[in-house]
């Protein structure tokens, strides 16, 4: 992320490129990506019958164009990928260079938070595994689903199908004939299901949902399940701090938090998901029904007295943990809710909350009416657009950089937090 | 004779009143509790509108397809209910006892009229009870218990019309009627017959759910 | 009548038997009765008076010559009652007559709440049974298979996550075909709709996406399919009492929705889909109602054909009749405007009678057909009612805006030769709407 304050924090707006020109050159052209740094985007265009390439900034990313492509996508370093296929094999192309391995097919691609590793899922000839940096699997299984790459990039892992079961073997599945391949090495167990893992911060173990049998949910680390068990639960988090792992769980149609297998929070919820570490490591937040149809956020047990009836989102936090945020959704409108109090202002749609690296902002994408703008404090700016990348605030919290869409032309603009604020 | 008919009157009297209303109190405070612990969802379906559109839809003669489907059976019933709760309530002797004891006084119907009433009830218990045995359906679903319960409300008629009349042992009757109104009432928090309590939680919910969430008719 | 019954052999229930104890009987029955049901169990049990009159609702009592055991009271006597009054002390063959009853004698349809004066939902009592069946492990063998799927991949049909984008990009080849610039897309986020599908439809229908996709394109709508599990909006859990897993595929649906960002669900023509986000799965997880709003495809077809998205060139001309399923007449109230829909598309409809909410059920939904063909022909033979419905009509086309009904109806159609043909309401809109050229 060094690179990040070396980005062109410079107040101002450039065009970075003109989509609309494109589509006299194309068939059509598909949805309009964008790098992080904002300083160039991506489309898939078709040129004609089976043939297809990316156009970056406008220009084409390689003069032969692919049978096939899609599921475009920004690493976070910037770099750009595209699941391709020629000649009937798929695989990955990164800024243009194809992976050496070709696949059956490929889909789900996955990246670290440096951007430096991409993986993605593969079947080749009804067999499947993951392929990271263009390494694939040695070990192929007959099903995976739920591909999760760590943060650091090192441990790739899925549920995999270990043993094969003809169709309507209904008790043999009950036997169990799943579990976690971690970097293709399988744990040595089996579960009835596995799903939804998370891995440490140093990728050394996966923390799972497992069903034991039809009735009995706990969660497996590495492996190994709790010994409590519960009538159901929800994808586990690790403790940044202590390797210790928290998941909801569900005890006498209630839910709850539980670490370690042991219960940690008092409170019990009518449901309880997306839990999250505070950075301080001591305070621990989730989204929760506090009663049937009524959503907020709780933070160490307790609910925020402001509830949404239709759902909540989006959970996130500042830097320290201090402030946290969401997303809710009351008859029908979008709000961002912070520390419990809910913005004035309401939108068709809001996307995820973003706080300055000092805290003293939130700030969202939000949507009105088709037209799309992003508002900081409950303030909505006063420009708004076909489309809208971002928003990041700058390294020194003054700053907001975003590219916006009008009529096609794409241009990417960073404008002082102030502006906003009016 | 006379000590049983103060016990009857008196104690056992009280011992009713208590009964069937606490009795209907913690029927419909249980139904509360179960509802906010287990099924909390309900409280949020629930509709005032649409509850009372559901009732009075079947409350309305003959409006619901159902009742249309059984003419005879919907009309006995109609009847019933109506004869069931006008003849006790209208009748100069009950009025004048309520009057006596507390000095609850309102308007009485004519005792030849009561009497119709009377026999009118026991007439569509006759019809549940032949209806039990000879319709298969209604057959298939009969237990003793259903049994009982006819003859639980039919004996407070019969009694009553037995002494009235004063035919055959008229003290004998007159207890019997006594007692029997009062094991009527006891029974109805704790027995089927809390249809008169519950049905009208029970259609009011289905009326939400079908008009709130579904946005359909119920009859 | 239950001699036959006990003649049918389903790996499901009779293995499951046989696993069976005393004590997980008695567990499993004082876990739903005591521990889970609650106000809707109590009063419907102390309130029914026995009084008969929700026969008359039942299609399955109807065409088995007014058989008392299959009136909808006559069941729960057979099911719910006894395990009551015995406290749970049945035996595990109890058990299996029971999941036999719940699974493949009801179809969960709710027309005898509309027929019994108090309301009371026997659907509701008989998922208590599926539920206790399901806690014995005494489930039907096909439709626990499907919830097996359901557990693993999202979906109902064990298709697998590249099999689901591979079946879209095909589609959307083939659908190049006939329209060049036609587009399937996938993943896109902030979209104005997620359109979402049952599982059969990648796996053995995949044409009805194709359809589907012209209809987008001609329309012109802002739309989106996810390239992740969760695409599938059925749920059969939901039948078998797996109530844990019905709201995990939910919650996958409705999350999908969610990080898409789109403002509406679009669902295809299934009723009991609509059923699970409607009303059972959301509410297993705390939503009232969906919490993105899911739109019934017959909602979504008039919304398109009454702007003039959508404009059809030439009426259907053959004589048509319409079904309304369960989950979305009774359960949407989307009656009036199937009719709308039907008669801006045909030029001969004639309806069939009893109708709208009143309508027999298909005999298929529910999960019955689910339980597959060792029940398939006691399913058929148990809608004589629906046979006779269809052909008073006389018309050569029954028009079936659900899957379950669809399916179900074409059996019914074949065993009673009803020389009738069963349709979408989407293949015939793909049949004689205006199409573009590019």
């Amino acid at each position: 992320m060094s690179a990040f304050a070396d980005w062109d924090w410079d107040i101002g707006s450039k065009r970075i490129a003109d989509i609309e020109a494109l589509k006299k050159d194309y068939q059509w052209i598909e949805e309009i990506h964008v790098s992080p740094n904002g300083e160039s985007s991506a489309v898939i265009v078709n040129i004609d019958e089976g043939e297809f390439n990316v156009c970056v900034n406008g220009t084409p990313w390689r003069e032969e164009p692919f049978d096939k492509m899609w599921n475009l996508h920004y690493s976070p370093d910037g770099r750009l990928t595209a699941i391709v296929s020629e000649m009937g094999e798929w695989t990955m192309a990164v800024d243009g260079e194809s992976w050496s391995n070709t696949f059956g097919y490929l889909w789900k691609p996955l990246f670290s938070n440096d951007g430096k590793t991409i993986a993605a899922a593969f079947q080749q000839e009804m067999k499947y595994g993951m392929v990271v940096n263009d390494v694939p699997w040695e070990n192929t299984f007959g099903n995976m689903t739920c591909p999760t790459l760590s943060k650091d990039g090192t441990n790739c892992s899925a549920t995999v199908q270990t043993v094969e079961t003809s169709q309507a073997e209904i008790f043999e599945f009950q036997k169990g004939s799943y579990s976690v391949a971690q970097n293709g090495v399988v744990w040595d167990r089996n579960f009835v299901n596995v799903w939804n893992m998370s891995i440490s911060n140093d990728g050394k173990a996966v923390a799972a949902e497992v069903r034991l049998n039809l009735y009995d949910y706990t969660i497996a680390v590495n492996g190994k399940p709790w010994d409590t068990i519960f009538s159901c639960v929800w994808e586990p988090i690790f403790h940044p701090d202590n390797q210790s792992v928290i998941a909801p769980v569900r005890i006498n149609g209630k839910w709850t938090l539980a670490q370690d297998g042991k219960i940690a929070w008092g409170g019990r919820f009518v449901q309880l998901w997306s839990p999250k570490v505070l950075p301080d490591g001591k305070h621990m937040a989730a989204i929760v029904a506090p009663s049937f149809g009524k959503w907020t956020v709780a933070v160490d047990s307790v609910p925020w007295k402001t509830c949404f009836n239709e759902m909540v989102t989006d959970l996130v936090f500042n830097e320290t943990g201090s402030r946290i945020a969401a997303l809710g959704k009351n008859n029908g409108r979008w709000t961002v809710i912070v520390n419990g109090t809910s913005w004035n202002n309401s939108f068709n749609r809001a996307w995820t909350p973003v706080f300055s690296a000092n805290g003293q902002y939130v700030a969202a994408k939000v949507e009105t009416n088709g037209k799309y703008s992003i508002a900081v404090n409950d303030q909505v700016w006063s420009q708004s657009y076909d489309a809208i990348w971002g928003p990041v605030f700058s390294p020194d919290s003054t700053k907001i950089l975003c590219c916006s869409s009008s009529n096609g032309k794409i241009d990417r603009q960073v404008i002082p937090v102030k502006t906003i604020l009016k | 004779m006379n000590e049983l008919y103060q016990l009857l009157t008196g104690p056992m009297l009280w011992l009713t009143f208590f009964v069937f209303t606490f009795g209907t109190l913690y029927k419909l405070l249980s139904i509360l509790v179960l509802t906010i612990q287990k099924e909390p969802f309900i409280m949020s379906v629930f509709s005032f509108k649409y509850g009372m559109r559901s009732i009075l839809s079947w409350m309305t003669p003959f409006k619901p397809v159902s009742m249309k489907k059984h003419p005879v059976l919907s009309s006995v019933i109609y009847v019933f209910h109506i004869c069931l709760f006008i003849a006790p309530l209208f009748l100069m002797a009950h009025i004048t006892l309520l009057d006596e004891s507390w000095g609850l006084v309102w308007p009485s119907l004519s005792d030849s009229l009561i009497d119709y009433l009377t026999l009118i009830v026991l007439a569509c218990c006759l019809f549940y009870f032949i209806r039990r045995l000879t319709q298969k359906e209604v057959n298939y679903l009969t237990s003793q218990s259903d049994y009982i319960l006819l003859a639980i409300v039919a004996l407070p008629f019969f009694t009553g019309l037995m002494a009235y009349h004063q035919w055959f042992a008229y003290g004998f009757f007159l207890n019997l009627h006594i007692l029997s109104g009062e094991i009527m009432l006891m029974a109805i928090p704790f027995t089927r017959l809390s249809h008169m309590i519950i049905s009208p939680l029970t259609r009011a919910y289905m009326g939400s759910e079908f008009g709130e969430i579904r946005h359909a008719k119920d009859w | 009548m239950s001699e036959q019954v006990n003649k049918i052999v389903d790996k499901g229930l009779d293995q499951g038997v046989i696993n069976l104890t005393q004590e997980r009987i008695e567990k499993a029955i004082n876990q739903v009765l005591n521990k889970e049901a609650g106000a809707r169990l109590k009063s419907y049990v102390e309130t029914c008076v026995h009084c008969g009159m929700c026969s008359e609702a039942c299609h399955v009592y109807l065409s088995k010559d007014k058989d008392p055991i299959y009136s909808p009271a006559g069941k729960v006597k057979r099911t719910l009652s006894e395990m009551i009054q015995k406290k749970g002390k049945v035996s595990p063959e109890f058990i299996r007559e029971a999941s036999i009853i719940a699974s493949t004698e009801c179809n969960l349809c709710k027309r005898c709440a509309m027929y019994c004066p108090f309301g009371i939902d026997v659907a509701y009592l008989l998922l208590l049974v599926r539920r206790i069946c399901h806690l014995c492990g005494v489930t039907p063998l096909y439709i626990q298979d499907t919830a097996h799927s359901h557990s693993v991949t999202m979906n109902q049909m064990w298709v697998k996550d590249d099999e689901w984008i591979d079946t879209l990009q095909w589609q959307e080849e083939e659908a190049q075909a006939e329209i060049p610039n036609l587009r399937i897309p996938l993943e896109k986020e902030g979209a104005d709709i997620m359109y979402s599908v049952i599982g059969p439809e990648p796996k053995f229908q995949a044409h009805l996406i194709y359809y589907m996709s012209v209809i987008m394109k001609a329309a012109g709508i802002d739309w989106t399919m996810p390239a992740t599990p969760g695409w599938d909006n059925s749920d059969m859990a939901m039948y078998t009492g797996d109530n844990e897993i019905m709201g995990r595929v939910k919650r996958m649906h409705f999350d999908t929705a969610a990080r898409l960002k789109v403002n509406r669900i679009i669902m295809g023509e299934c009723g009991h889909a609509f059923r699970s986000v409607h009303d059972m799965g959301n509410r297993w997880l705390g939503y009232k109602l969906p919490p993105i709003p899911v739109i019934h495809a017959i909602e979504f077809y008039h919304e398109l054909l009454s702007s003039g998205k959508i404009k059809i060139k030439d009426q259907y001309d053959k004589k048509v009749t319409l079904h309304d399923p369960c989950n979305v007449i009774r359960g949407r109230g989307l009656g009036e405007l199937s009719r709308k829909v039907v008669n801006t598309l045909c030029s001969n409809f004639v309806e069939m009678t009893p109708n709208r909410e009143h309508n027999y059920c298909c005999n298929a939904g529910g999960g019955v057909i689910n339980t597959g063909p060792p029940f398939k022909n006691k399913r058929v033979l148990s809608n004589r009612i629906k046979a006779e419905q269809m052909a008073a009509t006389g018309a050569d086309v029954v028009i079936s805006p659900c899957h379950n009904c669809h399916s179900g109806l074409e059996d019914i159609v074949h065993h009673y030769k009803l020389n009738m043909e069963v349709k979408f309401i989407g293949e015939i809109i793909y049949n004689h709407m205006e199409k573009p050229t590019a």
